[in-house]
């Protein structure tokens, strides 16, 4: 049983706050999502977990089992148990997927002689064509495959955690769902603890959540079971925030004395 | 000259060679092809030629992972006619193959060759390549029957002796409708030793031929080298052209292809890679003289420690060479910020009816490649010696010789642990 714990998260990019005190606690077995307008922080947090450049942390902690990830390389924090589904996976010409996992299988000190055997398994399970795993990484592969690559890596690396920063996105029906299973499946083979971020309840409805969280403007400003999604689904997120350009062109119109203050 | 054996029409020709020679002065890098270069630098006056069957004089062995390469590649080119080339003029043929003859002008009764039919002279190097190679060496190359196994041939340099100038030559003909590989090795030269080697290559791709011509430098960290390749492509035939420079203190590849007649197709690849404080210098031409005629350069290089590459390339279309297509790029990834490199495409072009495009990069490791594969556990340095390595495979996996990739992604691998090793001891940071 592990625990992900996040506690009063601050982080600026480019000199602007845009997580102000985000506190999230993640189990093994259990997945979170973490919902919200544009502009609510969702990809920010999700590259402060693992550390991106260009990400400056101005205070909090992430905790995984009692070590805080923020003190640790990227690469460090992924041998720790942490994964980050990317919203674009990125293309690395001339690297397999094979050679990847090899040597952060060699890193972690496990058999790297088993990489390819995993991969082709882990393949098979999501529908990712065997032709691409020995191609350059990402290059020339549609949304769907991409995050189908992404789901491979995710089995064969067998994290404690997942954060998945819109996975949902760019994804047909079929990947969708193929991605969900085997994610879903995770959580109870291994104890996968998830942290799903997303903008649109359609992941939602295969991946289904334990607790739903709304990040606005920069904190977590609401959680609940999976009805929240489903009320979100008819509301939207006008009840929590505008998104802050939204808000920026708001404020230089006059007020419309009969808007609705739900819409 | 009077002292190099050959048959009379070679002693006059290198005699001519010389007097032109004397006639010209050394390149400056005042002239375009010569701007970034080192060419300053270079005293004729400390190296000597070597006299012929004076092996101890021209060559020393390769050191440390150049000697490795070279055994590797030998071995994976096993079953390939060998012509070991010494710096002192001696030539070796080992195995054979029913298409290839081989011929060594230095033979008193060689028939005369139109060396320097295809390079011409650009420059007084060129000239006297001409004037002091010992012996130059020919490989013709008939058409194989259907159904055979196609030939495969190596040239060995052995160079590198320290003080020594060596000036190897090569003269390929692929016939109309044959089809050949050929490797040329550059090996020699010792951690200390200073030497000059100043090679010369002529391909001629005849008709509907095919020719896959790969240049392996593996000379030491010492030795300059100036070298020429020059090739003639005929109607509807191929040259797969490929430098791959590893080695040397200064070492420059100038790489000229002429697309003579209609249909002819030059694919022009290079890999090089500079550590420590080695410069390697490509310059290339794809000369576009007749019509439908296609030209794609692949050229990319690593550049670490305090050392420098540059590129610069030309793209020259002819007036009437309509339906050209002509493609450049030129990529460089700069490991370490002691390290420089420059790159420079042109283009020139006297016809309309052509489809011409050049791209250039010069850049550190992609920051955002980096982030993705060290966010699945891959360590800083292992992750930025796999994007290091993928972006030279992208030209590797495009090698005429196939056989020749295994054993040079090694060599490259060997090269960034070197690199590392280097950057270390320089910087005095340890990890």
């Amino acid at each position: 049983m592990s625990t992900l714990v996040i506690e009063g998260l601050r982080a600026t990019v480019a000199g602007r706050e845009i997580l102000r005190g985000v506190d999230l606690t993640v189990n093994s077995g259990e997945v979170h999502a973490v919902m919200g307008p544009n502009g609510a922080g969702k990809s920010t947090l999700s590259h402060v977990l693992m550390g991106r450049p260009g990400y400056t942390v101005t205070g909090g902690r992430v905790l995984l089992d009692g070590t805080d990830l923020l003190t640790l390389p990227t690469w460090k924090r992924a041998q720790a148990g942490l994964f980050l589904g990317m919203q674009y996976p990125i293309e690395v010409p001339g690297v397999s997927l094979r050679d990847v996992l090899a040597e952060a299988f060699t890193a972690a000190g496990r058999d790297a002689s088993q990489v390819p055997a995993l991969v082709g398994a882990e393949a098979a399970r999501v529908g990712f064509d065997e032709r691409f795993l020995l191609r350059s990484m990402n290059a020339d592969l549609s949304g769907g495959e991409r995050k189908r690559n992404e789901t491979v890596q995710l089995g064969v690396l067998n994290p404690k955690f997942a954060v998945l920063d819109e996975i949902d996105s760019g994804l047909d029906v079929d990947a969708l769902r193929a991605v969900a299973r085997r994610v879903e499946a995770a959580t109870t083979e291994s104890g996968l603890g998830v942290l799903a971020i997303t903008h649109y309840t359609r992941l939602l409805t295969e991946l289904h959540p334990d607790r739903v969280h709304v990040l606005s403007k920069g904190r977590i400003v609401t959680s609940a079971g999976p009805e929240l999604a489903e009320e979100l689904e008819t509301t939207g997120y006008a009840g929590w925030a505008e998104d802050e350009e939204q808000a920026a062109s708001t404020a230089s119109r006059p007020a419309d004395p009969f808007a609705d203050p739900l819409a | 000259m009077a002292g190099l054996p050959g048959p009379a029409w070679l002693s006059t020709a290198r005699t001519a060679a010389f007097e032109r020679f004397s006639a010209t002065p050394l390149p400056t890098e005042a002239a375009e092809e010569w701007r970034y270069s080192r060419i300053a630098e270079l005293d004729l006056e400390r190296f000597a030629p070597v006299s012929h069957g004076e092996q101890a004089g021209a060559a020393a062995p390769p050191a440390g992972l150049s000697a490795d390469v070279l055994e590797a590649l030998l071995l994976a080119l096993a079953g390939a006619v060998v012509v070991e080339v010494g710096g002192d003029g001696t030539v070796a043929v080992t195995g054979a193959h029913p298409a290839v003859s081989v011929t060594d002008l230095s033979g008193v009764d060689a028939p005369e060759a139109p060396l320097g039919a295809i390079a011409g002279e650009p420059d007084s190097l060129v000239s006297l390549n001409l004037a002091l190679s010992s012996a130059p060496v020919v490989i013709d190359v008939e058409r194989t029957p259907d159904g055979d196994e196609l030939p495969t041939v190596v040239v060995v340099h052995r160079v590198g002796a320290p003080g020594a100038a060596v000036f190897p030559r090569l003269l390929v003909r692929v016939a109309r409708n044959a089809d050949a590989s050929v490797v040329e090795v550059l090996a020699g030269g010792g951690e200390d030793d200073e030497s000059l080697v100043v090679p010369v290559t002529e391909l001629e791709v005849g008709d509907a031929g095919r020719l896959g011509y790969v240049h392996v430098q593996l000379l030491g960290h010492k030795v300059w080298q100036l070298a020429l390749h020059s090739s003639s492509v005929g109607r509807d035939a191929t040259l797969t052209s490929a430098a791959i420079s590893l080695g040397g203190d200064y070492a420059r590849v100038r790489t000229d292809s002429s697309l003579v007649a209609p249909g002819g197709t030059s694919k022009l690849l290079a890999v090089y890679f500079a550590d420590g404080h080695q410069m390697h210098d490509l310059r290339t031409k794809q000369d576009h003289r007749a019509r439908q005629t296609t030209s794609d350069l692949y050229f990319k290089g690593v550049v670490a420690n305090r050392s420098r590459s540059v590129y610069t390339g030309l793209i020259r279309v002819e007036k009437g060479a309509r339906g050209t297509n002509a493609f450049q790029t030129n990529r460089n990834l700069v490991l370490h910020e002691g390290a420089h490199a420059d790159s420079v495409p042109n283009l020139e072009i006297e016809d309309n009816d052509v489809s011409c495009s050049h791209a250039s990069a010069v850049g550190p490791v992609d920051a955002d490649q980096l982030f993705y594969l060290e966010s699945r556990g891959v360590p800083t340095e292992s992750a930025e010696r796999l994007i290091a390595l993928g972006f030279l495979d992208e030209v590797l996996d495009r090698l005429p010789t196939p056989a020749l990739v295994a054993p040079l992604r090694l060599a490259l691998a060997a090269k960034l642990d070197e690199a590392e090793r280097i950057e270390t001891a320089m910087t005095g940071v340890q990890e």
